[in-house]
């Protein structure tokens, strides 16, 4: 299919039907119910955990192929949001002109980033990258204020009046496609379930499929087996008459534009951008995305963006109250005892659950979270000899 | 736009029985009622977005306990706190409007994209129909204007910038915490009774906009006086050794620091200047001074000994004897065992105007809900009397000046309210430069599509 | 001139906080291998050290005070501390007083503990691992880390004051001849300073001189010939990251008293460390002091206002922008050694 490989298209396909089916698996346990704390499908963490998932499939491209650990990938995705809202306050409301400026500005920020960095290898990379990126953050939050809005950020305004129509009647503007806005959503209603299927969120699903599509192919590409003859061994290729350079700068681009699509398409969702998005724990962040879904697989990011988003939203909203609610069947002592134990991990708590979560993952599961599906996918299949290496490592690209 | 496939898909996989008519789009339901998450018969849920983790996670902790109490009061538990002082009496303990208050809560992380999405969680899944709280002015702007999109009331919690209720007004956003302005006003007049007209100031600003809002202010109001700005230096938001910036200011020809920081950055340049001998020492044959225009209890309690005498402003403060103060303090104290901070009294006052405004609205839609807070004057909320000024949605009351305790008697007992600065002194015009010009609009309010 | 100077001290005071964490982070990266994202939240824990022992000498027990009531009109409670019970009021008081310096003979032993658990626990399986997990599970072991003291001590600075005898100002101008006041330096920076530098230059010399220290350079040099030599590498290798540990919590003792302590302190030090430890070159620990104290001198010049006002952002900007420069000039910082760390 479309030039992939049969597994391949099984892989793809399986990720189309994820995608696609979203709001419903996100949304497994009935409104009202003690669980309903746990549920996903609303358009804001939806929105979110495909527009993360583009920026660590972006990072992985880099990362997993080549080896190069860029420290400063937020800051590509801070240029493109700042570019996609000009475009929307100057340009037009319609989001599609802002999301290919936001990948052609963090394109070339990240050629000019790149072309230096790139100069250097390992943590000397690393080290670059990360200076590049800290001093955006450090500009945009202070001296570059009139460009940028500083701490508060840009927003659209009432006063706003781009070029190409725009609210007439003193009503701030809202990000759209041709009309359709980003937050239009279809609710469902089926017993005690709500599903909601939100316009914002399958278009920006839309690109992530797109942008998945690409890393496969780039995976499977000449090229992508000249990014990985980078990682095994850069002397090799320069004593057989190829520049390693040529190719690293070419990925890392290709991965900077992955990153200013996810600002722009950040934007697009919700029509706010603020300095700290490019603040080194948001490009720490995108590190630890792809390591712990597992660096170099074609899914593994995606999952681990959708593992962090989640602990985010999810855990940080959860409060005492919630843990009397589920703890309300128990006699009164067990139930404070309980609520007590369970207390530190949660709400204010979700960073210590965070790093306890990637100790475990990182401990147990050296590949990350995909070598974990795919341990319990041999369980299931012990019959098809799994236990055999090439078909334990195959499935997780 | 008919995606009804996607229903029958939908219906067929789960094998349960549809809703029938269910299924419309959000707009048209939102219709029904004419505003976002209209609230149903027995309950009504409102969002509390604190920092719960990160520099400012004690202060959002603060706000989140006024927040619990504030809704205990509303459904009528606890000794009733303010609502026994507050002016307007239309709050019976029954709830808002019949209806069981409940809330949900979530971490602002103190960044804007981080409380945008608790926020907008809070709207799309837990369906509140007001979101308040924060600890910032960068969190304040970002989530005020996303609630103004969304069709619902924001109530600000600590927010201190002028842009707030300034540049950056919205309809639907609501701010009862003083601002930059204020604080130059009320301060500039007690700083030239202590220390004189003729004072040469230099200033540390913390590089972001509400270091430039509050410069801006106390530069403006200090000159009005009679004081000359030597210098004023920017300061990145993530130093923590601030004494490369001290370090010049004793020779400067400078006689007063006003250090226009907040949080870690107050804590840290306020100890780098004690550490420097600032407070000890003398210029052009004055005593040095220094100068802290916000102060918060909590910072306070961070910087320790070393504001032991130094001026700077606040919203309100527990030793208030005030009877609304008193009630508050009370039922805060007995329930958690300390007194409040300014945080959480800000942020309990919002609730309780929140609650009392729909009340008189008699509805929870966000333009009624406006309507009714606009130009509302209360009193008995610790403040005094107060305005709820409808032009650009800010509060208008007395303002406390405040000066390190020389001889605190706990911990908590570190501030002692020199000065209570009438509102008339902090009073300025809609369109004031300092507050967006007469570019400034508050914009339509929004219900919701 | 004499704003020179200051900037200098401060140059010299930052510095030194800079190259005793780089010198730790050094040690660990240059002799295991390791890229240990939890060395900021060492740095935390020594500056908690301090806080945890101010706290337990200033442990009391409460007395009611019948002539004072609390807020809410109950009788307040005076404070008696046990130290003043035990060793009388005057000792007791100076007990109190001293409890940061003592806080570095708390911290040691605690400080290679934690270290000793750390390497033996976790870091030594990760050896082998990419640094990409070593980076993952340090960072999560440095999530860990704050967020329990963050448990227990709450997000705000806790103020931790030096000795009374060390409060005020030097007046250094003196000694170079300008006139009384020119140039005033707080004595406990001048102490920080001076500690930092009899720390630096203990562990160069245990490394350069004793044999327990040749061993170790050897084993950072090439760690398979010394382990095929008979020599238990390991082990020295896990005293190595103790060491380290408690170069990084007597660092952060000794700031307690500059920057308030709070739980997330480490993570504003990790990214700057790494910084230092790389332009100083990889592997070397004399590149990392000496990166230290230059990034330090640079930074408080750029914030200078002389100079802000002509470069505006400057002082933001200077540390990373001194590190690319230097990066690009010097393939491998300023003393880095060929192929470490570069793949």
């Amino acid at each position: 299919m479309l030039g992939l490989t049969k597994q391949d298209s099984k892989l793809m396909l399986i990720v189309i039907g994820l995608v696609i089916l979203a709001p419903f698996i996100l949304n497994p346990f009935p409104e009202g119910s003690a669980m309903a704390q746990f549920n996903a499908g609303y358009p804001d963490l939806m929105q979110r955990f495909v527009i993360f998932g583009i920026f660590a499939i972006g990072f992985n491209l880099l990362f997993g192929l080549t080896g190069y650990l860029s420290f400063g990938h937020a800051a590509f995705l801070g240029v493109g949001s700042y570019a996609a809202i000009w475009s929307l306050k100057l340009i037009t409301l319609n989001v599609l002109p802002g999301i290919v400026f936001a990948i052609i500005v963090a394109g070339a920020f990240s050629f000019v980033v790149g072309y230096v960095s790139l100069r250097r290898s390992g943590i000397y990379f690393s080290i670059l990258t990360l200076a590049f990126a800290q001093m955006s953050y450090a500009l945009a939050y202070s001296v570059l204020t009139p460009i940028t809005g500083g701490e508060t950020g840009l927003q659209i305004k009432n006063t706003d009046s781009p070029l190409l129509g725009g609210p007439t009647d003193g009503s701030i503007g809202r990000a759209n496609l041709f009309g359709a806005e980003m937050g239009n959503s279809f609710e469902l209603n089926i017993g005690n379930w709500l599903f909601t299927f939100n316009l914002g969120y399958y278009i920006a699903a839309a690109f992530m499929l797109a942008a998945f599509y690409l890393s496969i192919r780039i995976f499977r590409s000449p090229f992508g087996i000249m990014l990985r003859a980078v990682k095994s061994n850069q002397q090799r290729m320069n004593y057989t008459g190829l520049t390693p350079k040529r190719y690293t700068l070419s990925a890392f681009v290709i991965s900077g534009m992955f990153a200013g699509l996810a600002g722009g398409l950040m934007v697009a969702m919700d029509t706010q951008v603020g300095p700290e998005r490019m603040f080194w724990t948001a490009s720490g962040e995108v590190v630890i995305m792809t390591i712990l879904g597992g660096a170099g697989t074609l899914f593994g990011p995606v999952l681990g963006a959708g593992f962090i988003k989640y602990m985010e939203n999810i855990v940080s909203k959860i409060n005492k109250d919630i843990l009397h609610e589920w703890f309300a069947f128990m006699p009164d002592g067990l139930e404070d005892f309980m609520v007590a134990l369970v207390y530190p991990f949660i709400g204010k708590g979700w960073h210590l659950t965070l790093g306890i979560m990637f100790m475990l993952v990182v401990i147990f599961l050296p590949g990350g979270l995909v070598e974990g599906g795919q341990r319990i996918a041999a369980k299931f299949r012990r019959t098809k000899n799994a236990d055999t290496p090439d078909g334990a490592s195959k499935p997780a690209e | 736009m008919s995606k009804s496939n996607f229903t029958r898909r939908g219906v067929l996989k789960t094998g349960a029985v549809a809703g029938a008519g269910m299924a419309l789009p959000q707009y048209l339901r939102a219709q029904e009622s004419g505003f976002t998450n209209a609230p149903g018969a027995s309950e009504v849920t409102l969002g509390f977005n604190v920092p719960q983790t990160g520099p400012y996670a004690d202060e959002g902790a603060d706000e989140l306990r006024a927040y619990e109490l504030a809704v205990e009061h509303i459904n009528g538990g606890g000794d009733g706190g303010m609502l026994s002082t507050f002016s307007s009496k239309a709050l019976d303990g029954t709830g808002i409007l019949g209806r069981e208050v409940k809330y949900v809560t979530g971490d602002t992380q103190t960044k804007s994209d981080a409380a945008r999405a608790s926020a907008r969680s809070m709207i799309e899944k837990d369906g509140a129909i007001m979101i308040t709280g924060g600890s910032s002015s960068g969190v304040a702007v970002a989530v005020q204007a996303l609630c103004q999109e969304a069709g619902v009331i924001f109530m600000a919690g600590l927010t201190h910038s002028n842009d707030t209720t300034g540049k950056d007004r919205k309809a639907n956003g609501f701010r009862h915490f003083f601002n930059s302005y204020m604080t130059g006003a009320a301060l500039a007049p007690v700083l030239a009774a202590r220390y004189g007209s003729d004072r040469k100031a230099y200033h540390l600003t913390a590089d972001y906009n509400w270091g430039y809002t509050t410069e801006e202010a106390i530069r403006a109001s200090t000159e009005a006086v009679g004081w000359e700005t030597v210098n004023s230096v920017k300061t990145p938001l993530t130093q923590t050794d601030f004494s490369s910036y001290i370090a010049p200011v004793l020779n400067s020809g400078a006689d007063v620091l006003v250090l226009n920081h907040y949080g870690g950055n107050m804590v840290n340049s306020l100890t780098s200047a004690v550490q420097f001998g600032l407070r000890e020492a003398q210029a052009n044959g004055k005593d040095f001074e220094i100068v802290v225009p916000l102060f918060s209890r909590l910072m306070a309690r961070g910087a320790g000994e070393n504001i032991k005498g130094i001026l700077g402003s606040t919203n309100w403060h527990w030793s208030l004897q005030d009877e609304g103060s008193q009630a508050f303090v009370r039922s805060f104290g007995t329930k958690y065992g300390f007194p409040p901070s300014t945080a959480a009294h800000t942020t309990y006052v919002q609730t309780l105007l929140y609650a009392d405004a729909v009340t008189r609205a008699g509805s929870f839609a966000p333009c009624a809900v406006a309507e009714a807070l606009e130009d509302f004057e209360f009193d008995g909320l610790g403040n005094g009397k107060t305005l709820y000024r409808g032009d650009d949605h800010q509060c208008f009351k007395d303002v406390l000046v405040v000066k390190g305790k020389d001889n605190p008697e706990s911990e908590f007992d570190l501030l002692e309210v020199v000065e209570v600065t009438p509102v008339d002194q902090v009073m300025y015009s809609p369109d004031h430069p300092q507050m967006g010009g007469a570019e400034a609009t508050l914009g339509e309010c929004n219900n919701g599509a | 001139m004499d704003q020179i100077i200051v900037q200098i001290l401060n140059g010299l005071d930052k510095g030194s906080a800079y190259a005793l964490i780089a010198l730790g982070l050094t040690l660990i990266f240059g002799t295991l291998g390791v890229v240990n994202f939890a060395h900021g939240a060492l740095f935390m824990l020594g500056s908690f050290c301090a806080v945890i022992l101010s706290r337990i000498l200033s442990a009391s027990h409460e007395v009611a005070d019948p002539t004072r009531l609390d807020f809410l009109g109950n009788p307040a409670m005076n404070k008696v501390f046990y130290v003043q019970d035990m060793f009388g009021e005057a000792a007791g008081a100076a007990i109190m007083d001293w409890a940061v310096p003592l806080a570095i003979l708390f911290s040691i032993p605690v400080m290679i503990g934690v270290g000793f658990i750390m390497e033996r626990g976790l870091i030594k399986h990760f050896y082998k691992r990419p640094h990409a997990d070593q980076i993952l599970v340090t960072f999560g072991l440095a999530i860990v880390l704050q967020e329990v003291i963050k448990y227990f001590f709450g997000a705000n600075p806790i103020q931790t004051p030096a000795p009374d005898a060390f409060k005020g100002s030097l007046d250094f101008g003196v000694f170079l001849g300008y006139e009384a006041n020119a140039i005033m330096y707080p004595y406990w920076r001048l102490v920080y300073f001076f500690f930092s530098a009899v720390i630096i230059a203990a562990v160069f010399a245990f490394l350069q001189f004793t044999t327990f220290g040749m061993v170790v350079r050897a084993g950072m040099a090439d760690r398979e010939t010394v382990g095929l030599l008979g020599i238990d590498i390991d082990k020295r290798f896990t005293f190595m990251f103790g060491l380290a540990a408690a170069v990084a919590g007597v660092a952060g003792v000794m700031y307690a008293p500059i920057v308030a302590p709070n739980y997330h302190m480490g993570m504003d030090f990790l990214v700057l460390s790494f910084v230092v430890v790389v332009v100083g070159g990889m592997g070397s620990l004399p590149g990392a002091v000496a990166a230290g104290f230059l990034l330090g001198i640079l930074e408080s010049f750029a914030s200078m206002p002389v100079i802000v006002d002509i470069l505006p952002g400057i002082n933001q900007i200077i540390i990373y922008l001194v590190a690319i420069v230097i990066l690009l000039t010097r393939p491998r910082g300023l003393m880095g050694r060929k192929g470490v760390m570069e793949d």
